[in-house]
């Protein structure tokens, strides 16, 4: 069938006029190769990060804290400072760092192994205290670093490598919905959550990082955007059917969109 | 044999491809298309471009690799069709 279907050659940029709408990586991503697994929805939910950055030009000032996960082996590849906290503690790290530049912009990257498993509290109490810094919560609802195990964040029915027979409120316990708990504080003043499943989502992500991080720039106080992202490895499906696994088990309870806006409200 | 308009191309880097399917569902005229037998030099299938894209960048956007980079034509060009995309 393929045979008589006519490829257009990829090799080279075009030879008429064309102008460039969207080039390989942000400036701020010096090197695109990495170790994240093959349809890893980590390394789009970073790129928006650094889109954001870029834009907002925060580049100069920026100083990121990371948590442990897959995602933290990309910090090699950003050309913004980087932090690396111990497991579930960045919001805790990037604390001090905003107490002592309070004029730098400061952004913690966790997977919801770290954030939620491991440093539920540091993230609610830095929420309940208002501090200025945004965090970004890569949730994909098991532990892909290890081999996909069940998480905190994990819905009820879904399979992993240590809930075989579905998640079991009854031996699991129930899901926590962090972003949901978050926007519940007062100290809290950007709360959001989003997908990178398909590209309309994508979009909506930096929509969301981008109003993330102008609340940090006006000083407004806390800010989450949590980001639901496709995890074939863990999940062990096909990479092809990642987007429709997150659309059909995650994003029914872990609902996508603005849970907290106060720059609206004000 | 009939031509379609094409509004923009893209660069592919194949060898940054990990083979993971993501454009050819996020791709709109579903214009990509996964080689079947050949392969990069990690052993990776990777995407190739029929006639028919537009340059909306939802390829560049899914792709956790950034293996695309995206250009818009000044004017759209006419290219053929394939055989077996004349349906």
């Amino acid at each position: 069938m393929s045979n008589d279907q006519i490829f257009i050659s990829t090799d080279t940029p075009p030879a008429e006029p064309a102008a460039l709408v969207d080039d390989f990586t942000p400036t701020l991503i010096t090197q695109a190769n990495h170790h994240l697994c093959p349809g890893c929805g980590e390394p789009i939910a970073i790129r928006a990060a650094m889109e954001a950055i870029e834009e907002l030009e925060l580049a100069r000032s920026t100083i990121t804290v990371f948590g442990i996960g897959c995602y933290t082996a990309f910090a090699h590849n950003l050309d913004v400072e980087v932090v690396q906290a111990l497991h579930g503690r960045a919001p805790s790290v990037a604390t001090g760092i905003k107490r002592m530049l309070p004029d730098g912009f400061v952004m913690t990257v966790q997977g919801d192994g770290d954030m939620v498993n491991e440093g539920l509290q540091e993230v609610l109490h830095a929420a309940a205290r208002g501090e200025n810094i945004t965090c970004l919560l890569l949730n994909n609802g098991v532990f892909g670093e290890t081999g996909g195990q069940m998480t905190t964040t994990t819905t009820l029915g879904q399979r992993t490598k240590t809930s075989i027979e579905g998640r079991d409120p009854h031996q699991h316990g129930h899901p926590i919905l962090l972003s949901d708990l978050a926007a519940t504080m007062d100290g809290a003043a950007y709360v959001a959550r989003c997908a990178v499943n398909n590209a309309g989502n994508v979009a909506r992500t930096k929509r969301y990082i981008t109003k993330a991080y102008e609340s940090q720039m006006a000083g407004a106080g806390f800010s989450l955007v949590e980001i639901l992202t496709m995890c074939p490895t863990g999940w062990f499906v096909d990479t092809l059917e990642g987007p429709d696994y997150l659309q059909d088990t995650l994003a029914p309870v872990h609902n996508i969109g603005e849970l907290k806006t106060p720059l609206v409200q004000q | 044999m009939s031509t379609i308009t094409v509004r923009g191309t893209v660069v592919i880097d194949v060898e940054a491809c990990k083979g993971c399917d993501l454009c050819i569902d996020a791709c709109p005229p579903r214009v990509l298309e996964m080689t079947n037998h050949e392969v990069n030099t990690r052993g990776y299938r990777y995407p190739r471009l029929l006639a028919g894209c537009t340059g909306c960048q939802a390829c560049a956007q899914i792709c956790p690799d950034f293996v695309f980079q995206v250009y818009k034509y000044d004017t759209p060009q006419e290219l053929p069709l394939g055989e077996s995309s004349e349906r």
